[in-house]
Protein backbone atom coordinates (compact mmCIF):
# COMPACT_ATOMS: atom_id res chain seq x y z
CA UNK A 1 0.00 0.00 0.00
CA UNK A 2 2.81 2.38 0.75
CA UNK A 3 5.98 2.82 -1.22
CA UNK A 4 8.94 5.00 -0.59
CA UNK A 5 8.21 7.82 -2.99
CA UNK A 6 4.73 8.35 -1.61
CA UNK A 7 5.83 9.46 1.83
CA UNK A 8 5.04 13.11 1.18
CA UNK A 9 3.19 15.18 3.76
CA UNK A 10 0.07 15.33 1.59
CA UNK A 11 0.16 11.55 1.25
CA UNK A 12 0.34 11.18 5.02
CA UNK A 13 -2.66 13.52 5.27
CA UNK A 14 -4.56 11.27 2.89
CA UNK A 15 -3.71 8.15 4.91
CA UNK A 16 -4.66 9.80 8.22
CA UNK A 17 -7.91 11.04 6.72
CA UNK A 18 -8.78 7.59 5.42
CA UNK A 19 -7.77 5.69 8.55
CA UNK A 20 -9.67 8.12 10.80
CA UNK A 21 -12.70 7.57 8.56
CA UNK A 22 -12.41 3.81 8.93
CA UNK A 23 -12.08 4.19 12.70
CA UNK A 24 -15.21 6.35 12.89
CA UNK A 25 -17.19 3.89 10.75
CA UNK A 26 -16.26 1.05 13.11
CA UNK A 27 -17.44 3.08 16.10
CA UNK A 28 -20.69 4.33 14.55
CA UNK A 29 -22.84 1.17 15.05
CA UNK A 30 -21.84 0.98 18.74
CA UNK A 31 -22.67 4.65 19.22
CA UNK A 32 -26.11 4.15 17.72
CA UNK A 33 -26.68 0.98 19.78
CA UNK A 34 -25.90 2.85 23.00
CA UNK A 35 -28.34 5.61 22.08
CA UNK A 36 -30.90 2.90 21.28
CA UNK A 37 -30.62 1.66 24.88
CA UNK A 38 -32.90 4.55 25.70
CA UNK A 39 -35.73 2.41 24.37
CA UNK A 40 -35.16 0.05 27.30
CA UNK A 41 -35.46 2.85 29.80
CA UNK A 42 -33.33 5.43 31.49
CA UNK A 43 -31.73 2.84 33.75
CA UNK A 44 -30.29 0.87 30.81
CA UNK A 45 -28.63 4.02 29.50
CA UNK A 46 -27.30 4.91 32.95
CA UNK A 47 -25.90 1.39 33.35
CA UNK A 48 -24.06 1.75 30.06
CA UNK A 49 -22.72 5.17 31.06
CA UNK A 50 -21.47 3.68 34.32
CA UNK A 51 -19.89 0.79 32.43
CA UNK A 52 -18.01 3.16 30.09
CA UNK A 53 -16.52 4.97 33.08
CA UNK A 54 -13.28 2.97 33.05
CA UNK A 55 -9.80 3.92 31.87
CA UNK A 56 -9.61 1.68 28.79
CA UNK A 57 -12.92 2.96 27.40
CA UNK A 58 -12.00 6.56 28.20
CA UNK A 59 -8.79 5.98 26.26
CA UNK A 60 -10.89 4.74 23.36
CA UNK A 61 -13.11 7.82 23.58
CA UNK A 62 -10.01 10.03 23.68
CA UNK A 63 -8.80 8.41 20.46
CA UNK A 64 -12.26 8.85 18.95
CA UNK A 65 -12.30 12.58 19.73
CA UNK A 66 -8.93 12.90 17.98
CA UNK A 67 -10.06 10.84 14.98
CA UNK A 68 -13.29 12.85 14.75
CA UNK A 69 -11.49 16.23 14.81
CA UNK A 70 -8.80 15.01 12.46
CA UNK A 71 -11.31 13.67 9.94
CA UNK A 72 -13.20 16.96 10.09
CA UNK A 73 -10.16 19.19 9.58
CA UNK A 74 -8.48 17.04 6.93
CA UNK A 75 -11.85 16.83 5.19
CA UNK A 76 -12.17 20.61 5.14
CA UNK A 77 -8.69 20.69 3.60
CA UNK A 78 -9.84 18.39 0.79
CA UNK A 79 -12.87 20.62 0.17
CA UNK A 80 -10.60 23.67 0.03
CA UNK A 81 -8.20 21.96 -2.40
CA UNK A 82 -11.02 20.83 -4.65
CA UNK A 83 -13.42 23.76 -4.52
CA UNK A 84 -11.45 26.90 -3.69
CA UNK A 85 -9.12 28.81 -6.02
CA UNK A 86 -5.49 27.71 -5.96
CA UNK A 87 -2.82 30.12 -4.75
CA UNK A 88 -0.13 30.91 -7.30
CA UNK A 89 3.01 30.03 -5.43
CA UNK A 90 6.38 29.93 -7.17
CA UNK A 91 7.00 26.22 -6.50
CA UNK A 92 3.44 25.34 -7.50
CA UNK A 93 2.95 23.33 -4.29
CA UNK A 94 0.84 25.91 -2.42
CA UNK A 95 -2.40 24.28 -3.47
CA UNK A 96 -1.73 21.23 -1.31
CA UNK A 97 -2.14 23.34 1.85
CA UNK A 98 0.58 21.57 3.80
CA UNK A 99 0.24 24.07 6.66
CA UNK A 100 -3.35 23.00 7.14
CA UNK A 101 -2.21 19.42 7.82
CA UNK A 102 0.01 20.46 10.73
CA UNK A 103 -2.73 22.74 12.06
CA UNK A 104 -5.21 19.85 11.86
CA UNK A 105 -2.89 17.58 13.83
CA UNK A 106 -2.29 20.27 16.43
CA UNK A 107 -5.95 21.17 16.88
CA UNK A 108 -6.99 17.49 17.07
CA UNK A 109 -4.44 16.87 19.82
CA UNK A 110 -5.56 19.97 21.72
CA UNK A 111 -9.23 18.89 21.52
CA UNK A 112 -8.20 15.43 22.69
CA UNK A 113 -6.40 17.00 25.62
CA UNK A 114 -9.44 19.15 26.51
CA UNK A 115 -11.55 15.99 26.45
CA UNK A 116 -9.23 13.95 28.64
CA UNK A 117 -8.79 16.88 31.00
CA UNK A 118 -12.55 17.10 31.38
CA UNK A 119 -12.80 13.37 32.07
CA UNK A 120 -10.11 13.36 34.73
CA UNK A 121 -11.40 16.51 36.45
CA UNK B 1 38.48 6.77 -7.82
CA UNK B 2 35.14 6.88 -6.04
CA UNK B 3 32.57 4.47 -7.41
CA UNK B 4 28.81 4.25 -7.47
CA UNK B 5 26.93 1.04 -6.77
CA UNK B 6 24.13 0.82 -9.31
CA UNK B 7 21.30 -1.71 -8.98
CA UNK B 8 19.41 -2.16 -12.23
CA UNK B 9 16.22 -4.17 -12.62
CA UNK B 10 16.71 -7.10 -15.04
CA UNK B 11 13.76 -9.09 -16.33
CA UNK B 12 10.09 -8.30 -16.80
CA UNK B 13 7.36 -8.68 -14.13
CA UNK B 14 9.59 -11.25 -12.50
CA UNK B 15 13.28 -10.61 -12.35
CA UNK B 16 15.97 -9.35 -10.04
CA UNK B 17 18.43 -6.54 -9.58
CA UNK B 18 21.86 -6.74 -11.18
CA UNK B 19 24.59 -4.79 -9.45
CA UNK B 20 27.15 -2.68 -11.31
CA UNK B 21 30.02 -0.54 -10.25
CA UNK B 22 30.49 2.74 -12.09
CA UNK B 23 33.12 5.46 -11.57
CA UNK B 24 31.69 8.58 -9.93
CA UNK B 25 32.18 11.72 -12.00
CA UNK B 26 31.71 15.42 -11.33
CA UNK B 27 28.95 15.77 -13.84
CA UNK B 28 26.80 12.72 -14.31
CA UNK B 29 23.12 12.03 -14.80
CA UNK B 30 21.29 8.77 -14.15
CA UNK B 31 20.92 8.35 -17.89
CA UNK B 32 24.70 8.77 -18.29
CA UNK B 33 25.21 6.00 -15.77
CA UNK B 34 22.77 3.60 -17.48
CA UNK B 35 24.36 4.36 -20.86
CA UNK B 36 27.85 3.80 -19.49
CA UNK B 37 26.83 0.42 -18.08
CA UNK B 38 25.09 -0.56 -21.31
CA UNK B 39 28.06 0.42 -23.47
CA UNK B 40 30.92 -0.82 -21.31
CA UNK B 41 29.61 -3.55 -19.03
CA UNK B 42 26.44 -5.25 -20.25
CA UNK B 43 25.10 -4.63 -23.74
CA UNK B 44 21.95 -6.66 -23.11
CA UNK B 45 20.35 -4.00 -20.84
CA UNK B 46 17.25 -2.45 -22.41
CA UNK B 47 16.17 1.11 -21.69
CA UNK B 48 14.54 3.99 -23.54
CA UNK B 49 15.87 7.41 -24.31
CA UNK B 50 16.01 9.81 -27.23
CA UNK B 51 16.85 13.47 -26.68
CA UNK B 52 18.93 13.25 -23.46
CA UNK B 53 17.95 16.82 -22.50
CA UNK B 54 14.43 16.68 -21.07
CA UNK B 55 12.45 17.37 -24.21
CA UNK B 56 11.15 14.01 -25.39
CA UNK B 57 9.94 12.38 -22.16
CA UNK B 58 11.03 8.84 -23.03
CA UNK B 59 13.70 8.13 -20.40
CA UNK B 60 11.52 8.20 -17.27
CA UNK B 61 12.49 5.53 -14.72
CA UNK B 62 12.03 4.82 -11.03
CA UNK B 63 15.26 6.08 -9.46
CA UNK B 64 15.76 5.39 -5.76
CA UNK B 65 12.03 4.83 -5.41
CA UNK B 66 10.85 7.96 -7.18
CA UNK B 67 9.69 8.31 -10.78
CA UNK B 68 11.91 10.81 -12.60
CA UNK B 69 13.50 11.71 -15.91
CA UNK B 70 16.82 9.88 -15.84
CA UNK B 71 18.33 12.51 -18.16
CA UNK B 72 17.56 15.39 -15.81
CA UNK B 73 18.41 13.65 -12.57
CA UNK B 74 21.96 14.39 -11.52
CA UNK B 75 23.66 11.71 -9.50
CA UNK B 76 24.81 14.39 -7.06
CA UNK B 77 21.16 15.33 -6.37
CA UNK B 78 20.43 11.80 -5.15
CA UNK B 79 22.91 12.21 -2.28
CA UNK B 80 23.66 8.52 -2.23
CA UNK B 81 26.38 6.32 -3.64
CA UNK B 82 23.91 3.45 -4.03
CA UNK B 83 21.47 3.95 -6.87
CA UNK B 84 18.51 1.72 -7.57
CA UNK B 85 16.98 1.97 -11.02
CA UNK B 86 13.67 0.29 -11.89
CA UNK B 87 11.11 0.71 -14.65
CA UNK B 88 8.20 3.11 -14.08
CA UNK B 89 5.47 1.80 -11.78
CA UNK B 90 1.83 1.25 -12.77
CA UNK B 91 2.78 -0.04 -16.21
CA UNK B 92 3.47 -3.62 -17.38
CA UNK B 93 7.18 -4.34 -17.56
CA UNK B 94 8.50 -5.55 -20.93
CA UNK B 95 12.20 -5.93 -20.31
CA UNK B 96 14.62 -4.38 -17.83
CA UNK B 97 13.83 -0.64 -17.70
CA UNK B 98 11.34 -0.69 -20.58
CA UNK B 99 7.61 -0.59 -19.81
CA UNK B 100 4.55 -1.09 -21.97
CA UNK B 101 2.93 2.36 -22.09
CA UNK B 102 -0.07 1.26 -24.19
CA UNK B 103 -2.53 1.48 -21.29
CA UNK B 104 -1.24 4.93 -20.40
CA UNK B 105 -1.75 6.22 -23.93
CA UNK B 106 -5.12 4.46 -24.34
CA UNK B 107 -6.41 6.23 -21.24
CA UNK B 108 -5.21 9.50 -22.72
CA UNK B 109 -7.79 8.92 -25.44
CA UNK B 110 -10.48 7.60 -23.09
CA UNK B 111 -10.42 10.90 -21.19
CA UNK B 112 -11.98 12.56 -24.24
CA UNK B 113 -8.73 14.07 -25.42
CA UNK B 114 -9.52 14.54 -29.08
CA UNK B 115 -9.52 18.11 -30.28
CA UNK B 116 -12.52 18.96 -32.41
CA UNK B 117 -13.05 22.09 -34.42
CA UNK B 118 -15.66 23.45 -36.79
CA UNK B 119 -13.04 25.55 -38.56
CA UNK B 120 -11.10 24.65 -41.69
CA UNK B 121 -7.66 25.72 -42.89
CA UNK B 122 -9.40 28.43 -44.90
CA UNK B 123 -10.62 30.13 -41.74
CA UNK B 124 -8.52 32.73 -39.99
CA UNK B 125 -6.76 31.56 -36.80
CA UNK B 126 -8.92 31.92 -33.70
CA UNK B 127 -8.35 35.08 -31.67
CA UNK B 128 -7.88 33.97 -28.06
CA UNK B 129 -7.44 36.60 -25.36
CA UNK B 130 -4.20 35.57 -23.62
CA UNK B 131 -5.26 37.20 -20.36
CA UNK B 132 -8.63 35.46 -20.11
CA UNK B 133 -9.30 33.09 -17.22
CA UNK B 134 -10.04 30.22 -19.59
CA UNK B 135 -6.88 30.72 -21.60
CA UNK B 136 -4.80 30.67 -18.42
CA UNK B 137 -6.51 27.47 -17.26
CA UNK B 138 -5.80 25.89 -20.64
CA UNK B 139 -2.08 26.25 -19.90
CA UNK B 140 -2.28 23.24 -17.58
CA UNK B 141 -1.19 20.59 -20.06
CA UNK B 142 0.51 22.61 -22.79
CA UNK B 143 4.00 21.71 -21.58
CA UNK B 144 3.12 18.05 -20.86
CA UNK B 145 5.18 15.62 -22.95
CA UNK B 146 3.50 12.35 -21.88
CA UNK B 147 6.49 11.00 -19.98
CA UNK B 148 4.26 9.03 -17.59
CA UNK B 149 6.00 10.19 -14.38
CA UNK B 150 2.76 11.44 -12.79
CA UNK B 151 0.95 8.26 -13.81
CA UNK B 152 3.67 6.18 -12.15
CA UNK B 153 3.53 8.34 -9.01
CA UNK B 154 -0.24 8.09 -8.58
CA UNK B 155 -1.59 5.77 -5.88
CA UNK B 156 -5.11 5.71 -7.26
CA UNK B 157 -3.75 4.43 -10.59
CA UNK B 158 -2.04 1.59 -8.75
CA UNK B 159 -5.23 0.74 -6.80
CA UNK B 160 -7.87 1.15 -9.49
CA UNK B 161 -7.23 -0.18 -13.00
CA UNK B 162 -10.06 1.90 -14.38
CA UNK B 163 -8.67 5.25 -13.25
CA UNK B 164 -7.55 7.37 -16.20
CA UNK B 165 -4.75 9.00 -14.24
CA UNK B 166 -3.34 12.50 -13.81
CA UNK B 167 -1.80 13.06 -17.27
CA UNK B 168 -4.95 12.22 -19.23
CA UNK B 169 -7.22 14.26 -16.94
CA UNK B 170 -4.79 17.19 -16.92
CA UNK B 171 -4.99 17.21 -20.69
CA UNK B 172 -8.81 17.00 -20.55
CA UNK B 173 -8.81 20.10 -18.32
CA UNK B 174 -6.79 21.99 -20.93
CA UNK B 175 -9.19 20.89 -23.61
CA UNK B 176 -12.40 21.88 -21.80
CA UNK B 177 -10.83 25.31 -21.36
CA UNK B 178 -9.76 25.59 -24.99
CA UNK B 179 -12.31 27.91 -26.52
CA UNK B 180 -11.57 26.58 -30.02
CA UNK B 181 -12.55 23.04 -28.95
CA UNK B 182 -16.12 22.29 -30.04
CA UNK B 183 -16.38 18.93 -28.25
CA UNK B 184 -16.18 20.35 -24.71
CA UNK B 185 -19.25 18.53 -23.46
CA UNK B 186 -17.95 15.18 -24.79
CA UNK B 187 -14.57 15.76 -23.16
CA UNK B 188 -16.18 16.66 -19.84
CA UNK B 189 -18.48 13.63 -19.93
CA UNK B 190 -15.50 11.36 -20.60
CA UNK B 191 -13.41 13.03 -17.90
CA UNK B 192 -16.15 12.56 -15.29
CA UNK B 193 -16.97 8.97 -16.25
CA UNK B 194 -16.38 5.82 -14.21
CA UNK B 195 -12.58 6.09 -14.33
CA UNK B 196 -12.62 9.89 -14.31
CA UNK B 197 -11.80 12.84 -12.10
CA UNK B 198 -13.98 11.83 -9.14
CA UNK B 199 -11.59 8.95 -8.33
CA UNK B 200 -8.81 11.39 -7.43
CA UNK B 201 -8.15 11.89 -3.70
CA UNK B 202 -6.00 15.00 -4.12
CA UNK B 203 -2.93 13.32 -2.66
CA UNK B 204 -0.77 15.50 -4.88
CA UNK B 205 1.76 12.78 -5.75
CA UNK B 206 1.47 13.70 -9.43
CA UNK B 207 2.24 17.38 -8.95
CA UNK B 208 5.06 16.63 -6.55
CA UNK B 209 6.63 14.22 -9.04
CA UNK B 210 6.11 16.18 -12.27
CA UNK B 211 9.60 17.05 -13.61
CA UNK B 212 8.39 20.37 -15.01
CA UNK B 213 6.13 21.38 -12.13
CA UNK B 214 2.74 20.92 -13.74
CA UNK B 215 -0.18 20.35 -11.39
CA UNK B 216 -2.63 17.68 -12.51
CA UNK B 217 -4.10 17.83 -8.98
CA UNK B 218 -5.20 21.38 -9.65
CA UNK B 219 -6.60 20.48 -13.07
CA UNK B 220 -8.52 17.51 -11.69
CA UNK B 221 -9.92 19.75 -8.96
CA UNK B 222 -11.09 22.04 -11.77
CA UNK B 223 -12.77 19.11 -13.52
CA UNK B 224 -14.46 18.08 -10.25
CA UNK B 225 -15.81 21.58 -9.78
CA UNK B 226 -16.99 21.62 -13.38
CA UNK B 227 -18.69 18.24 -12.96
CA UNK B 228 -20.44 19.57 -9.85
CA UNK B 229 -21.83 22.57 -11.71
CA UNK B 230 -22.71 20.52 -14.75
CA UNK B 231 -24.66 17.89 -12.79
CA UNK B 232 -26.34 20.40 -10.48
CA UNK B 233 -27.33 22.47 -13.50
CA UNK B 234 -28.84 19.47 -15.20
CA UNK B 235 -30.91 18.51 -12.19
CA UNK B 236 -32.43 21.99 -12.14
CA UNK B 237 -33.30 21.88 -15.83
CA UNK C 1 -21.84 9.48 -14.58
CA UNK C 2 -22.73 7.49 -11.45
CA UNK C 3 -19.22 7.94 -10.09
CA UNK C 4 -19.36 11.73 -10.50
CA UNK C 5 -22.78 11.89 -8.84
CA UNK C 6 -21.66 9.79 -5.88
CA UNK C 7 -18.53 11.94 -5.57
CA UNK C 8 -20.64 15.09 -5.43
CA UNK C 9 -23.03 13.50 -2.91
CA UNK C 10 -20.08 12.60 -0.71
CA UNK C 11 -18.53 16.08 -0.83
CA UNK C 12 -21.86 17.87 -0.35
CA UNK C 13 -22.71 15.82 2.72
CA UNK C 14 -19.17 16.50 3.95
CA UNK C 15 -19.59 20.24 3.51
CA UNK C 16 -22.98 20.23 5.24
CA UNK C 17 -21.74 18.05 8.09
CA UNK C 18 -18.63 20.15 8.81
CA UNK C 19 -20.43 22.72 11.01
CA UNK C 20 -22.51 19.92 12.55
CA UNK C 21 -19.37 18.03 13.52
CA UNK C 22 -18.04 21.18 15.17
CA UNK C 23 -21.30 21.42 17.12
CA UNK C 24 -21.18 17.74 18.06
CA UNK C 25 -17.54 17.99 19.16
CA UNK C 26 -18.29 20.99 21.36
CA UNK C 27 -21.26 19.11 22.83
CA UNK C 28 -18.99 16.13 23.62
CA UNK C 29 -16.43 18.36 25.30
CA UNK C 30 -19.15 20.17 27.25
CA UNK C 31 -21.12 17.05 28.18
CA UNK C 32 -18.13 15.16 29.58
CA UNK C 33 -17.33 18.14 31.80
CA UNK C 34 -20.92 18.42 32.97
CA UNK C 35 -22.78 15.58 34.67
CA UNK C 36 -23.00 12.64 32.27
CA UNK C 37 -26.23 10.80 33.08
CA UNK C 38 -29.15 9.57 31.04
CA UNK C 39 -31.35 12.27 32.53
CA UNK C 40 -29.06 15.16 31.51
CA UNK C 41 -28.59 13.72 28.01
CA UNK C 42 -32.33 13.33 27.52
CA UNK C 43 -33.05 16.78 28.89
CA UNK C 44 -30.48 18.31 26.53
CA UNK C 45 -31.68 16.49 23.42
CA UNK C 46 -35.33 17.20 24.17
CA UNK C 47 -34.75 20.84 25.09
CA UNK C 48 -35.53 22.03 21.58
CA UNK C 49 -37.27 20.49 18.58
CA UNK C 50 -34.52 22.04 16.46
CA UNK C 51 -31.99 19.73 18.09
CA UNK C 52 -34.04 16.77 16.90
CA UNK C 53 -34.05 18.20 13.38
CA UNK C 54 -30.28 18.73 13.75
CA UNK C 55 -29.57 15.15 14.84
CA UNK C 56 -31.91 13.66 12.25
CA UNK C 57 -30.18 15.57 9.45
CA UNK C 58 -26.83 14.55 10.94
CA UNK C 59 -27.78 10.86 10.93
CA UNK C 60 -29.11 10.99 7.35
CA UNK C 61 -25.93 12.65 6.10
CA UNK C 62 -23.54 10.39 7.94
CA UNK C 63 -25.48 7.39 6.62
CA UNK C 64 -24.78 8.68 3.10
CA UNK C 65 -21.25 9.95 3.65
CA UNK C 66 -19.63 7.07 5.52
CA UNK C 67 -20.67 4.18 3.23
CA UNK C 68 -19.63 6.22 0.16
CA UNK C 69 -16.17 6.69 1.63
CA UNK C 70 -15.91 3.04 2.58
CA UNK C 71 -17.04 2.07 -0.92
CA UNK C 72 -13.90 3.61 -2.42
CA UNK C 73 -11.70 2.04 0.25
CA UNK C 74 -13.17 -1.39 -0.50
CA UNK C 75 -12.37 -1.01 -4.19
CA UNK C 76 -8.93 0.56 -3.76
CA UNK C 77 -7.52 -1.20 -0.72
CA UNK C 78 -9.85 -4.19 -0.52
CA UNK C 79 -9.64 -4.92 -4.25
CA UNK C 80 -13.38 -5.62 -4.36
CA UNK C 81 -15.33 -5.13 -7.56
CA UNK C 82 -17.30 -1.89 -7.81
CA UNK C 83 -20.47 -4.00 -7.80
CA UNK C 84 -19.62 -5.74 -4.55
CA UNK C 85 -18.58 -2.43 -2.96
CA UNK C 86 -21.85 -0.86 -4.10
CA UNK C 87 -23.86 -3.61 -2.40
CA UNK C 88 -21.93 -3.30 0.86
CA UNK C 89 -22.28 0.50 0.79
CA UNK C 90 -26.01 0.25 0.16
CA UNK C 91 -26.38 -2.24 3.02
CA UNK C 92 -24.45 0.04 5.38
CA UNK C 93 -26.51 3.05 4.30
CA UNK C 94 -29.71 1.26 5.29
CA UNK C 95 -28.12 -0.08 8.48
CA UNK C 96 -26.70 3.27 9.63
CA UNK C 97 -29.87 5.12 8.72
CA UNK C 98 -32.03 2.61 10.59
CA UNK C 99 -29.79 2.42 13.66
CA UNK C 100 -29.25 6.18 13.78
CA UNK C 101 -32.93 7.05 13.52
CA UNK C 102 -33.69 4.39 16.13
CA UNK C 103 -31.15 6.06 18.41
CA UNK C 104 -32.78 9.45 17.98
CA UNK C 105 -36.19 7.91 18.52
CA UNK C 106 -34.92 6.33 21.72
CA UNK C 107 -33.75 9.69 23.03
CA UNK C 108 -36.81 11.66 22.01
CA UNK C 109 -40.00 9.79 21.36
CA UNK C 110 -39.35 6.32 22.73
CA UNK C 111 -40.35 4.65 25.95
CA UNK C 112 -38.59 7.14 28.19
CA UNK C 113 -39.83 10.25 26.50
CA UNK C 114 -40.78 12.97 28.90
CA UNK C 115 -43.26 14.12 26.32
CA UNK C 116 -41.27 17.22 25.52
CA UNK C 117 -42.22 17.27 21.86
Amino acid sequence: MMTRHRLTISYMAFVLHRLSGIGLICFLPFHFLVLGLGLEGEAALDNMLAYTDQPLIKLGEYILVILFSLHLLLGIRVLIIEWMPWPDRADGQGGLRAGWIFAALGIALILGWIFIDGVIA
Amino acid sequence: METLTVQIWRGAETGSFASFSVPKRDNQTVLDVVTEIQQRQDQSISYRFACRVGVCGSCAMTVNGKPRWSCRTHISSLKSSVITIEPLKNMPRIKDLVTDMTGFFDKWGQAGNVFESDKTRQDAPAKVDPSSQQRKAANAAIECINCGVCYAACDVVSWNDEYLGPAALNRAWSLVNDERHTGKQDTLVAAMGAGGCSNCHSQGNCMTACPIGLSPTRSIAGLKKMSLFSLMGKQDG
Amino acid sequence: MVEARLYILQRLTAAMMAPMVVGHLLTILYATRAELTAATILARVQSSPWLIVFYTAFVVMVAIHAPLGLRKILVEWGRLSTRAANLIALFLFVLFLGMGLRGIWALTGGSISGGAI
